[in-house]
């Protein structure tokens, strides 16, 4: 493994930010870890790099313990979270920082310099003042600079963040294609759902600096581990259940559920596209009290006139009924996930 | 396993113990300097005042604070500080919203005009406005009126001296505040000046009050000013300090005196820092170029008006009338004089002191830029602990507490064995540096904070090693704030006059102390000589400040 947390821990102020995180990244993979703003991301970053002490646990570079090995000598890149380009330097200088602290030649820095302003799509950008730049430019200066001295891992602390939302959408892609052409070992953060699906070969999604799920993109988003990620990933059709045999008993009446689904007590999610609608007097009687135009679909919010919360679905824009409509709703099994049991705390 | 655990702790500890060591290490030296020179000369001379064969005699206290003549002296040292405060404030706080909000020809220059009188020594303030308004003065001369034998020449010479800290502590954050503040509540129904008292005046009122308690805390230890126009009638604390000490050689009165003194600096001190705390509360802050505009309507241009004439008469008369009065006599009579020992004021030729004070300035300028320079960088990291806020409290006492005492008690304390310095050069240097090292920190504290944490996280993670990081981030973004630093120490340190009248020696005067001797002796020729090396004082020290307003960054500190 190039790197492993083990059972990483920092508190501050005795609250725990990271608790007991056991994280491995292998070499050339992509990681992302997914999580709400106070969820422990940040700190992870900072402990592999070696700005933040662990109060328990270790980080393992290449299997050699890094406690006492200051950041300076980790071998690691951070990109910041916005940026933090040296504003007295130009670009050049800001790309060339990190092989001038490793004392490679001049003439080898200028090479590396052009050839990674190239690479990062800002040929010829290297004598432009840093303040002049806009942000996307300055992200890309950034990448550059944090590829510059080579690190065996890039991490990324919201790559993305700040950029808008087109522009965002294109660096996702960029960055994906240029990672996988070069082979970097990548561990990133974000809060964005969407930048995380698209970049990672893996998401971890943090919980109050645990670990609640780590999994293919696919894997997560297909089978939420518990509730908490289920509602970060934006699914709201929660509801407790009891599970026995292919069918969960819920407040929304008996729902059928996967085949291999837990038995007993357990949260169940149905995807808005597992809740199918139906003419008012078939299935469960639903009244509409809310529709938003999503572009691909219409999100339908319904109210369950037998009891039980509102439920979300998502249907046609052809076929979706107005505010104020009856229908009838029933499930679909293969939308349908029994969650795991939330960990207390 | 156990094994491997027990070395990752042991890791740990090294790596916290490493930089809590380097911690120290910053500090360590200010505190030795501040303890050595500072504490170690002050508790020298208090102890020699109140300690006898027989133990402390803190009677002492009681008996001489209830004298009627050191009522008479405490009484006055207050209410003069009140009321300079006061006429400060009502005079500047106009000028300070002009410079932060109109933009006129010739601000720049004019801003950099009104700082000078701050960094001039007193003695010069003093034989300015003896020129002005003292006997023979310009006035006298004029329409037969003598004011130094009234407190409004001490008041008036209080005023010209601390202009600028209002002007520039206030107006430099009124420039700052965004004035689509008020527009938004003018939108919301206020009138004009309700706007300004109900959203600019509480956003301000910090800073207002951290300029008063700085004039308060100058004016209240003011020393050279009243010693040359209080005559016999006014002494303030620290006149009588002196006069206790090298007049009256009544040692044990000087000491309560001092601890009086020391006392009253402390509350000060503790109140200025709670406001500056206050102040760096959130505040919407812009660009000051933004907010300046040429001023508008009868009103303003009447505002502007008013404030130059004060400044013309306030300010730059009585630097003109000492220049003038310099020149009073035929072929530069005074200035030739200096050059003569001769008069027998002296041992050498005053113009020697223009040397002396040379070089003794450029001594404590680097002793202040080290001492300070660490204490500042020690101090950077801004949620630091109790400890460190009474360390950064304890770095402005010298600004207040008795320069006299700290010169009388270097004598006393620094003249055996291990540290005897008396005969040493470096005594009246090191003297300087302990007033110059507090503008020093304030100087490069606020520049050192503003640097961004996460830049110098960069550096690290690109591979900077601590050193390196200080070297490429640090440096570069503070090197205009350390020049700055620098030239106040400069400045202070060339006119220092309470510890280095009494350090300095005979045979080799510093400026300051060579005028205060001259002004002292009867007749026309010391007095035109005292004027002609006051006048090349006020140069020497323009100059270098005209020179530092070009170097100035909006966000250098608090003087």
């Amino acid at each position: 493994m190039l790197l492993s947390l083990e059972d990483a821990t920092v508190r501050f102020g005795g609250r725990p930010v990271l608790d007991g995180v056991a994280l491995d990244v292998a070499e050339h993979e992509v990681v992302c870890v997914l999580g709400p703003s106070g969820s422990g991301k940040s700190t992870l970053l900072r402990a592999v790099a070696g700005l933040q002490p662990l109060d328990a646990g270790r980080v393992l570079l290449d299997g050699r313990d890094q406690s006492g090995v200051p950041a300076h000598r980790r071998g690691v890149g951070l990109m910041f979270q916005d940026h933090q380009l040296f504003p007295q330097r130009d670009v050049g200088g800001n790309v060339a920082f990190g092989p001038r602290m490793h004392k490679v030649s001049r003439a080898e820095r200028d090479a590396e310099t052009g050839r990674l302003l190239d690479l990062v799509g800002l040929p010829g950008a290297a004598r432009r003042a840093v303040a002049g730049l806009s942000g996307g430019e300055q992200q890309r200066v950034a990448l550059a600079r944090a590829l510059a001295p080579r690190p065996r891992l890039l991490m990324l602390d919201e790559p993305l963040g700040q950029l808008d939302r087109s522009l965002r959408e294109r660096l996702v892609v960029e960055l994906r294609e240029l990672f996988g052409r070069l082979g970097t070992t990548v561990l990133a953060v974000t809060h964005d759902q969407g930048e995380a699906f698209a970049l990672a070969d893996r998401v971890v999604v943090m919980r109050d600096g645990r670990i609640a799920q780590s999994g293919t993109p696919l894997d997560v988003w297909q089978r939420p581990a518990d509730e908490f990620v289920a509602r970060f990933l934006g699914f709201d059709n929660v509801v407790p259940g009891t599970v026995a045999g292919g069918c969960a008993d819920t407040p929304w009446g008996k729902l059928p559920v996967p085949d291999g689904s837990p038995q007993g007590e357990h949260p169940v999610l149905v995807r808005p596209a597992g809740v199918r609608l139906l003419p008012a007097d078939e299935g469960r009687p639903c009244t509409v009290t809310a529709r938003t135009f999503k572009g691909t679909h219409v999100a339908v919010r319904l109210l369950p006139r037998d009891g039980g919360p509102a439920l979300e679905a998502a249907c046609a824009l052809r076929s979706a009924p107005e505010t104020g409509d009856a229908v009838g709703v029933e499930f679909d099994a293969e939308e349908t996930v029994v969650l795991r049991q939330q960990p207390s705390g | 396993m156990d094994l491997a655990r027990t070395e990752v702790a042991a890791a740990r500890g090294r790596g916290r113990a490493r930089a809590g060591a380097a911690r120290l290490g910053l500090t360590a030296l200010p505190v030795a300097f501040f303890a050595v020179f500072f504490a170690w000369p002050v508790a020298a001379i208090v102890a020699r005042g109140l300690r006898t064969d027989t133990g402390w005699q803190l009677g002492r206290i009681a008996d001489v604070v209830t004298q009627p003549d050191i009522r008479h002296v405490l009484w006055f040292t207050t209410w003069q500080a009140l009321a300079s405060t006061a006429l400060t404030l009502l005079l500047a706080l106009p000028a300070a919203y002009v410079f932060a909000r109109f933009r006129f020809p010739g601000r720049n220059v004019l801003r950099a005009v009104v700082t000078v009188p701050f960094v001039l020594p007193t003695v010069v303030v003093g034989s300015a406005f003896l020129a002005l308004v003292g006997r023979g003065g310009l006035l006298d001369d004029l329409w037969g009126v003598r004011l130094d034998t009234t407190v409004w020449a001490i008041l008036l010479a209080h005023v010209f001296f601390n202009y600028a800290v209002v002007v520039r502590t206030v107006g430099g954050l009124w420039a700052q505040l965004d004035p689509r503040q008020e527009q938004a509540a003018r939108m919301l129904g206020a009138r004009p000046f309700t706007a300004w008292r109900t959203v600019t005046l509480p956003a301000l009122a910090p800073a207002v009050a951290a300029a008063a308690l700085m004039v308060f805390l100058f004016t209240f230890t003011s020393f050279g000013v009243v010693q040359i126009l209080g005559g016999p009638t006014f002494s303030t604390l620290e006149v009588e300090i002196y006069r206790q000490t090298s007049e009256i050689f009544d040692l044990s009165t000087a000491a309560v005196l001092t601890l009086v003194q020391f006392l009253a600096v402390a509350v000060i001190l503790a109140v200025h820092a709670w406001t500056v705390r206050r102040r760096e509360t959130a505040l919407r802050l812009v660009d000051p170029a933004t907010t300046a505009r040429r001023p508008r309507g009868a009103g303003q241009w009447a505002l502007l008006t008013g404030v130059l004439a004060t400044i013309a008469v306030l300010l730059l008369l009585p630097l003109a009338v000492l220049v003038q009065r310099s020149l009073d006599a035929p072929d530069f009579a005074y200035y030739r004089a200096l050059t003569d020992a001769d008069g027998g004021t002296f041992l050498v030729a005053p113009l020697h002191a223009v040397w002396t004070s040379l070089e003794y300035a450029v001594a404590a300028t680097a002793v202040a830029l080290l001492v300070g320079g660490l204490a500042a960088a020690a101090l950077t990291r801004r949620n630091t602990g109790r400890l460190m806020r009474g360390f950064d409290a304890l770095l402005m006492l010298p600004l207040g507490v008795s320069a006299v005492t700290v010169g009388f008690g270097f004598l006393i304390a620094l003249d055996r064995p291990p540290l005897d310095l008396r005969d040493s050069w470096l005594l009246v240097p090191l003297a300087q540096a302990l007033v110059g090292a507090p503008f020093v920190v304030r100087t490069m504290l606020p520049v050192l904070r503003a640097v961004d944490g996460r830049l110098r996280e960069a550096a690290a993670v690109l591979g900077a090693s601590p050193w390196r990081v200080w070297r490429e981030v640090d440096l570069p973004l503070v090197r205009r704030a350390l020049l700055i630093a620098a030239g106040f120490a400069f400045a202070v340190s060339l006119g220092e006059f309470g510890a280095t009248v009494f350090i300095a020696r005979p045979d080799n005067p510093t400026l300051p102390v060579a005028v205060a001797r001259l002004l002292s002796r009867p007749g026309d020729l010391n007095y035109g000589q005292a004027m002609a090396l006051s006048t090349i004082l006020m140069l020497v020290c323009a100059v270098s400040l005209l020179v530092l307003e070009r170097l100035r960054t909006d966000r250098t500190g608090e003087f």
